[in-house]
Parts: structure tokens; sequence; C-alpha cells
């Protein structure tokens, strides 16, 4: 792919009425148990969006809808206006800007944390441009800035197997970063940190949120509450509540089925 | 271009290799043409042929590594691609006999025997070096890119992919042993005479056709060296970890897996070309399931991943074979197969990890499961 193409795929995100992401009545049922069951969920450009929800309401199912590893049944999802996510690979999503995190963190093991920025780093990802060109200074520097963000400078060349459980998450972090989607989708960023880490995770979130759209998906509600302005609650697989952590909190069908228990 | 080649290796690596590109194409027929016979330093004009298969094994478990060391993809098929290679040099020097052959036709001699009347169009082009290096160079890169495509498009991985090869090669050898399919059958192609018009016999012939397949051993190397220590080395290494993650980085893995499997192929070829006239027979058999397997024991054995690994395998296992094949014919498999439970219990890195463990910079390169 040429970088030309690139850059037309990226404009190409048409986000002129507002909206970056729309999830429209999407259904994924696995062996008839329905994971997402006519699923409606709509992410403004630039907003930070918390997702909450009981074990099982679908959140995992639902990233994997927009990243493209799940194929919905029913329903149709779109980035920006014109992208049709449905039919796109999952290479095609992430190159479009759609950048996501794990629960589980994964990064490249046995690569150092620099080689790991490298590989996630917005460039072209075509195989001659890897097998013939090297980072320029501007990647370079690039690099160097996400180091910097997610406090791993003095860790760059040890390989990322051998980082702690929050550095490790942090560096995925900063593999979101330097791949700079438009769209970030990060699936609980703050299990196992300690609670420093985990408010330093949300002052970076906080501060992503306007350049980019971020959707969270998390358990751990003292983050939400410091990072959120918009919640969305999903149970069984659909939107049980949306609004504010004080009026989702305040409402008696979420209280029923999760912040009650 | 020049210094990020340059940077592939430190200076002793440097040295070392080009210590034995040295050895191999200058000091050794030195050694041959001007020490004489009873000095203890000569080199006996059998020993080339020899070494030469030993180089061509060397090329296909770099070849091997590549694939299977890098980015994960075991493959028990590349006899496949050796044989190809094989083959289609083979097909040249049949046809280079002429008329010397034992029914003093122009065709190949097992089609007379099979009553044959022309020439088969497959044959075509055949009669030209020029073609049969044509055929060398794409046949098994085009074949692998294929069989590759359609395999890595539906997602085949791991142990269902290394069968799949398994299968092929399975496939193609009874195909070959068919007498009708026109590749001489279970005999294959031999009794070459001629290459470019030298005699095979002649041990100038044999010595240069050593020299030209350390030169392409080397050439190989370098080559490999700069694709492992590139940026698509490392995509390859990440697609061997976790494929997912690198596809939600934006990489179109298939593109990769399929580049290097191609390549791998490539080098196959190459190796099994120069293989055929040093050895002087090419037949079915190089595509036995158990020579793939064999090729994959060679880089367990000197260490995966490392491409040098891959070369000192290849080494010490045929070196090995020579041995006991003359010593312990009836032991060798039973020696393979412990060498090959020994080396996955004891030595996951081969042999090179023994070295590894000297040398305190390479301590922590384990390669790290989930």
């Amino acid at each position: 792919m040429t970088s030309e193409k690139n850059q037309a795929e990226e404009s190409s995100v048409d986000t002129r009425h507002g909206c970056i992401l729309y999830v429209e009545n999407v259904t994924v049922s696995f062996d008839g148990f329905k994971a997402l069951d006519g699923l409606n969920l709509y992410v403004d450009d630039g907003e930070l969006r918390c997702i909450i929800g009981p074990n099982g309401a679908g959140k995992t199912t639902m990233m994997d809808v927009i990243t493209g590893k799940t194929r919905p049944d029913e329903g149709t999802v779109f980035f920006g206006q014109s992208l049709d996510l449905t039919k796109m690979t999952e290479y095609e999503i992430a190159h479009a800007g759609i950048g996501r995190k794990f629960q589980k963190p994964t990064v490249f093991k046995n690569h150092t944390v620099y080689e790991n920025l490298e590989l996630a780093l917005h460039a072209d990802k075509d195989i001659w441009t890897s097998l013939l060109k090297r980072l320029n200074a501007d990647q370079k520097e690039t690099i160097e800035g996400a180091l910097e963000t997610v406090g791993l400078v003095e860790q760059k060349n040890i390989r990322a197997g051998l980082l702690a459980h929050g550095q490790t998450q942090w560096l995925e972090i900063g593999m979101l970063l330097v791949q700079d989607p438009r769209l970030l989708l990060i699936d609980e960023p703050v299990a196992g940190m300690t609670h420093q880490e985990t408010e330093q995770t949300a002052e970076l979130l906080s501060s992503l949120a306007g350049k980019h759209s971020v959707v969270v998906v998390e358990h751990e509600m003292d983050f939400i509450r410091s990072i959120a302005n918009r919640v969305t609650v999903l149970h069984e697989g659909r939107v049980l509540a949306e609004g504010t952590m004080e009026d989702v909190q305040n409402d008696p069908k979420v209280v029923e089925v999760y912040l009650g228990s | 271009m020049i210094k990020q080649i340059a940077a592939l290796h430190s200076f002793r690596g440097w040295l070392f290799t080009f210590g034995l590109l040295f050895a191999a194409i200058i000091l050794f027929p030195v050694l041959n043409i001007l020490v004489p016979e009873e000095s203890f330093f000569h080199i006996p004009d059998y020993m080339f042929p020899l070494l030469g298969k030993y180089l061509c094994y060397a090329m296909v478990a770099l070849a091997v590594d590549l694939i299977w060391g890098y980015a994960g993809i075991l493959s028990l098929g590349h006899g496949v691609f050796f044989s190809m290679g094989g083959y289609a040099m083979g097909m040249y020097l049949m046809r280079s006999i002429g008329k010397e052959g034992v029914y003093k036709s122009d065709l190949p001699d097992f089609m007379v025997f099979l009553d044959w009347k022309e020439l088969p169009w497959y044959w075509y082009g055949f009669d030209y070096f020029s073609f049969a290096l044509l055929i060398v160079f794409l046949l098994p890169g085009l074949f692998a890119f294929v069989f590759g495509y359609f395999a890595f498009r539906s997602r085949i991985k791991g142990v269902y992919f290394a069968i799949i090869t398994q299968a092929m090669t399975y496939a193609l050898m009874l195909l070959f042993f068919r007498n009708n399919t026109g590749f001489g059958g279970n005999n294959g192609l031999t009794d070459f005479k001629r290459i470019l018009g030298y005699s095979l016999q002649d041990p100038s012939t044999k010595m240069g056709l050593f020299v030209i397949t350390a030169f392409v051993l080397f050439l190989s190397y370098v080559i490999s060296r700069y694709i492992v220590k590139s940026k698509l080395g490392r995509v390859l290494t990440a697609i061997r970890d976790v494929e997912n993650r690198v596809m939600f980085s934006g990489y179109n893995t298939l593109h990769y897996k399929l580049f290097i499997w191609t390549f791998s192929a490539f080098l196959c070829g190459l190796a099994g070309a120069l293989y055929v006239p040093q050895v002087g027979i090419i037949n079915p058999s190089e595509m036995q399931p158990a020579n793939s397997i064999e090729m994959a024991i060679w880089v367990a054995v000197g260490g995966r991943g490392t491409l040098v690994g891959a070369l000192l395998g290849a080494g010490l296992v045929n070196v090995a074979k020579s041995w006991f094949t003359v010593a312990a014919p009836d032991y060798w498999l039973y020696f393979l197969g412990i060498l090959f439970i020994v080396v996955t219990l004891f030595l996951p890195k081969g042999f090179i990890g023994i070295f590894d463990r000297f040398t305190s910079k390479n301590k922590d390169r384990e390669v790290i499961n989930d």
C-alpha cells in the first residue's frame, strides 16, 4: 500500500455529523446464545466513553465486532459516515484508524520495548517498506516521545516479556499512542494496576480525548468516575442505560443488575 | 544500503563469515591443487562433491529456519521445493547427455525404455541451461506462492499446516514415482555426463561446482540475514508470537507470511539445483515425507531462529549421518530420533544455545512464551 492510499483511507473517515462510530442493531449469537442482542451505540468524535456491565454483558464481543474479529449476524457498524466495518478485515480496520488494547495485555514479548513501539508505529505497513526502509528522524522522535509519555525510557532496550505487569499495560497504551488511531478501544486498562498507576492512567486517557475518540471498558468504578463524562451500561447484549455517571448510578434498572450487587 | 548491510554483523562476525567464504573458495582449492597428495593438508578430489552436498543442505536449513524459526510456520514439505529445483537442473543435465546414453538415442534413456517416440512438451526448452535456470528460479517459488496463498488465506496454522505440507510432499512423490509422469519414475534422472560442456567426472568441474555452491550459500546467508534484521524480520517474529496483535496493528499478515514462505521455497529450490550435478542423481525419494522432516530436525538441532544455528545443525547432523550410514547403517534413524528428543528436551535453543550460555551477551535470548 502506498502512503497516498493510507492518507486517502484516513481522510475518508467522515465525521461531519459529529459521530465517529455507529453501531446499529447488532446481533451476534454463539450457538444460540445471544452475546449481542440488537445493540445500538453511537460514539461522538473526540468523546471519551466508558462502557460498563456485568460479566457476559457483551463488552468484549462488541470490541470484537468493531475490530473485525467477529462478524455480526445482523446489524451495521460504521466508522464515520462511510466505512462499513463489517466488510473490512482486521488489518484494514486498524489501518483505517481504530486501535485496540486487549483485556489481557498483549505485547510482543520477544521484542524490546522500543521495537514494540516501532512495530505499532503509524507508518506504511506493506512488506517492501518493512524490508527496505529504516525509521526516519520524525518517526524516531515519535517513539521517543511515546516512551516518555508512558514512562518507559529506561526500559526501552529491555525485552517486553521481562516487564512488570503495570509496565506491560503502559507499553500497550504507548503502542496505541504511536499507532495514532482516530478511535481507541481500551479493554480494562487498569486491571492489576496499583492505585497510583490507575491515577496516572486516568490522567493519560483523559488527555487523549478530544484529539482521539476513546472507548473504555472497565469494571473499576472509581476509575470510571474519575474519567468519564458519559457512561453506557450494557446488559445481556443490549444497552441498559446511558448518561452521566450520576444518572446511571441513580437508574433503578442499573442498580438492580450491576451496581447494587 | 552498504551501511545497512555492514551493520548486519559485528566486525568479528563479518571476519568470521568472510573467513569461511575465503576458506571455501580459495583455501580449499589451493590445498587440493598445490599441496602434494601425501601431505596431511591435502584435500582429496572426492571431498568436494561431499562438502558441496553439505553446503546445499545448509542452504535448505537456512530456508527452513526462515519460515519456521522466524515466522513460526513449520513446513514438513520443503523436500518438494528442493526436488523441483533438482529436477529442473536434472532435466537440463539429461538433455545435455545427447546421444551418449545407453541406447544412443536423442531421447533420455528412460524414455527409450518406455518406448516413447518423442519428447513430452514439458521437456522442451531444457536443452538450454538458461531455460533450466529460469525454471529453477521461478517454479519452486511460484508453486509455493500459490500453495501458501490458499493455505494462509484460510488461516491454516501450526500442526495443520505442517500436516498439509507432509501430504503435499507425499502426493508429489507418488506422482513422480509413476513412469508415465515422464521424470524417470523411481530411478529418477541420473547418468549425467556434463554441465555447460564441462565433464562432470572432471575433478576441476567438481571443484568449480563446490566453489559456486559456497558462494551462493554465502549470498543466501547475507540476504537472509538482511531480511531478519530488517523491520520485516521483526514483523515475522511478532506474527510467530501473537499474530492477532500484528493484524490489529494494521499489518496484512498474509502478505508477510507469503513473502517469507515464497522466498524460503526459492532458496530451497536453488539448493536442489546445486545439489543434483554434485551428487549425480535426483529421484522421487527426495520427496519422501521423512526427508522433509529431517530438514526440520537439522534446524531444531542447530537452534531455531538464529540462521547460524541452522547452518550448524545441517552440518552436524549430516556429518553424523555420513559417518553412521557407513559404520552402523541400521541405527541411523534411531540415533536421529534420540537426537531430536534430547535436543527438544534439554537444548530448546539447539546447539547454538550452548555457545550462548557462555557469552553473557545473549543470555536472555530465550524465547518467551505465554
